[in-house]
């Protein structure tokens, strides 16, 4: 079978799938509560209403409220503003830069090309949570350090990817034509090379979502990520089990609800993979 | 063909070992732009100035910083990792003396993991398209998919506080195996589960593949038991990937170990990374991340090179699956 081209059929193969279409289900779940947050929750994420702590899921009260009273549901919703946000931030940052690079790499002498792949190994062969608890512990928690530690660590995944694609597109009989009339390198780069390796770089990019997800919750969940009282699902957890002999409620929905995400966006991301490039599903 | 692989040990040795040392310039930088300085940040803003110049001199903090530099790079490779300011001990020796926890637990799931995964992979694979294939696919992403965390906190609430079946935090008493041995059981699921799913998923494609090539179909034709096709010709093609991966994974591994130990209140490389950070403890801290990090470059080293001398072909194929957090 032919990979699909256009959106239309790449949406339609991933909701074929049981997986895609509960992915797609809770991907798209978290990024309305994510954009539309104010208008998704239905209290102020940061009101402290210390009579209603550790209140049960009520009309009131969907999911019940935390150890200061704060309503769980609102602060679920808001953490996803914070989840996707760090995602997407990193992940841009990590797609343009090692796109640029890995392009490069694959068009520059090969000393350079040989220099930039040692870069991208010496990258990828840090264990970045150890890493980024090193640096935040010099610098501070901070969400701007969590966006940046992340990036850089991503950033040989997109090149690699990047690089290959564009070896195996730079002999090709079209691009030969275009220098042949003369087109200038960076005319080659954007109309062709750009377009012709987007669809790997975008599942990569998909598939690295729950991954960030996850590293930003573990940091918050330590305390050294996203600084309270701003909500974030790794924090949420932290107060919950720091609380748990008052309330299991708050520990358990706001667990479940990280796991869901994450699973959400796997399942998304592996469905997108098959739907926009069969080969790479190495099931025969 | 011998030139080539000897060139390749040769660029993989040489990057490792810049690795080692960009970390090492990595760390080292981080305590010279501390905000404040380590020493101010260790015992505070309170102490008296005669203190603060002794500990900065027993720190070595008075020296330049191209004198640090090389003061620290040389100790380092002599294997001197400095002395924790708290306590007056060598780093070497406080790394050294919860590094077995965080071993043990790293290798325990990892074993769990291959005993599990590698016979539902099989089944799976031999069993296509079944319930129990479609079942299998669902839970074992599901159990990629999720945090080790959050799963950790998952398995405390439901066989801890829900069922009490097992008790939890800490490492149990000292000499009582038993105990040792119960409070060991929830960290190594929560850090297998993910792994489990995995390496199921990636033996029964490995399988699958393997499956469909001429030399297994010629073993039909010659009426070997379907058993023995599968279980020891098929598998043995299919362990070299999951070897491959193992190796990628040890970082991970390691990354979800540290919050699973802080979980379980256990001690580990984890727990002492993360009291280092409370404490401010930049010594520890260093020399803690340094370990961590020559642990897994290590590895990969390990792995990379025997799978490569195995299948070269294998280099290509990784970097494609979601795994394990």
């Amino acid at each position: 079978m032919s990979p699909p081209t256009g959106a239309i059929p790449v949406i339609v193969r991933i909701l074929s799938t049981v997986g895609g279409a509960v992915g797609a289900a809770i991907v798209l779940a978290v990024v309305v509560a994510a954009v539309f947050a104010p208008f998704v929750a239905t209290h102020d994420p940061d009101a402290i209403n210390v009579f209603q702590r550790f209140a049960d899921p009520s009309s009131a009260h969907w999911l019940g409220t935390d150890q200061l009273g704060r309503d769980l549901y609102s602060r679920l919703v808001h953490g996803a503003t914070v989840a996707m946000a760090v995602a997407l931030a990193a992940i841009g940052m990590a797609l343009t830069i090692g796109t640029l690079l890995g392009i490069a790499a694959a068009l520059v002498t090969a000393r350079i090309e040989r220099f930039i792949l040692i870069l991208f190994d010496i990258i990828a062969s840090f264990p970045s949570l150890v890493l980024a608890l090193a640096v935040v512990a010099v610098f501070g928690p901070s969400t701007v350090l969590v966006v940046i530690i992340v990036g850089v660590t991503l950033i040989p995944h997109f090149g690699r990817v990047a690089r290959a694609q564009v070896l195996t597109l730079k002999n090709a009989p079209f691009i030969e034509a275009e220098r042949l009339l003369g087109a200038s390198t960076l005319r080659i780069v954007f109309r062709h090379f750009m377009p012709n390796i987007a669809g790997p770089l975008v599942v990569l990019a998909s598939m690295d979502i729950p991954v960030v997800i996850t590293i930003e919750a573990g940091l918050s969940f330590l305390g050294l990520g996203v600084r309270p009282p701003l909500a974030s699902w790794g924090g949420l957890i932290y107060d919950g089990y720091s609380f748990l002999s008052d309330s299991k409620i708050p520990v358990i929905i706001s667990s479940a609800a990280l796991g869901l995400a994450t699973l959400g966006f796997t399942l998304f991301g592996e469905a997108l993979r098959d739907a926009v490039d069969p080969r790479l599903n190495r099931d025969p | 063909m011998m030139g080539g692989t000897a060139g390749y040990l040769a660029s993989r040795l040489v990057t490792t070992v810049l690795i080692v040392f960009g970390a090492m310039l990595l760390l080292f930088s981080l305590s010279v732009i501390v905000p404040g300085d380590p020493a101010t940040a260790l015992i505070g803003p309170q102490a008296t100035a005669a203190y603060k110049a002794q500990v900065i001199a027993e720190m070595g903090l008075d020296q330049p910083v191209h004198i640090r530099l090389v003061r620290f790079f040389s100790a380092v490779l002599a294997g001197d990792l400095g002395t924790d300011a708290l306590t007056g001990r060598r780093v070497a020796t406080v790394v050294g003396s919860v590094l077995p926890y965080t071993f043990l637990l790293t290798f325990l799931a990892i074993g769990l993991a291959v005993l599990i995964g590698v016979p539902l992979g099989c089944f799976a694979a031999t069993n296509r398209g079944s319930v129990f294939d479609h079942v299998l696919a669902f839970i074992s992403v599901a159990f990629i998919a999720i945090p080790s965390f959050v799963i950790a906190i998952f398995l405390l609430l439901i066989f801890t506080i829900w069922l009490d079946w097992l008790p939890v935090l800490g490492t149990g008493t000292a000499g009582d195996f038993v105990d040792q041995a119960k409070r060991t059981i929830l960290p190594t699921v929560a850090l297998a589960l993910g792994w489990i799913g995995f390496i199921a998923r990636l033996v029964r494609s490995s399988m699958l593949e393997v499956m469909g090539e001429p030399h297994i179909r010629t073993m039909r034709a010659y009426g070997i038991a379907p058993w023995l096709i599968t279980y020891k010709y098929a598998l043995k093609n299919a362990a070299i990937p999951t070897i491959a991966i193992l190796g990628m994974g040890v970082g991970r591994l390691l990354g979800g170990a540290v919050l699973v130990e802080i979980v379980f209140a256990r001690p580990g490389l984890g727990r002492l990374i993360y009291d280092a950070i409370s404490a401010r403890n930049y010594p520890v801290l260093q020399g803690a991340v340094l370990v961590v990090v020559l642990v897994f470059v290590i590895t990969n080293l390990i792995v990379d090179l025997s799978y490569s001398a195995i299948d070269p072909r294998i280099r290509t194929q990784a970097g494609r699956e979601a795994l394990p957090r």
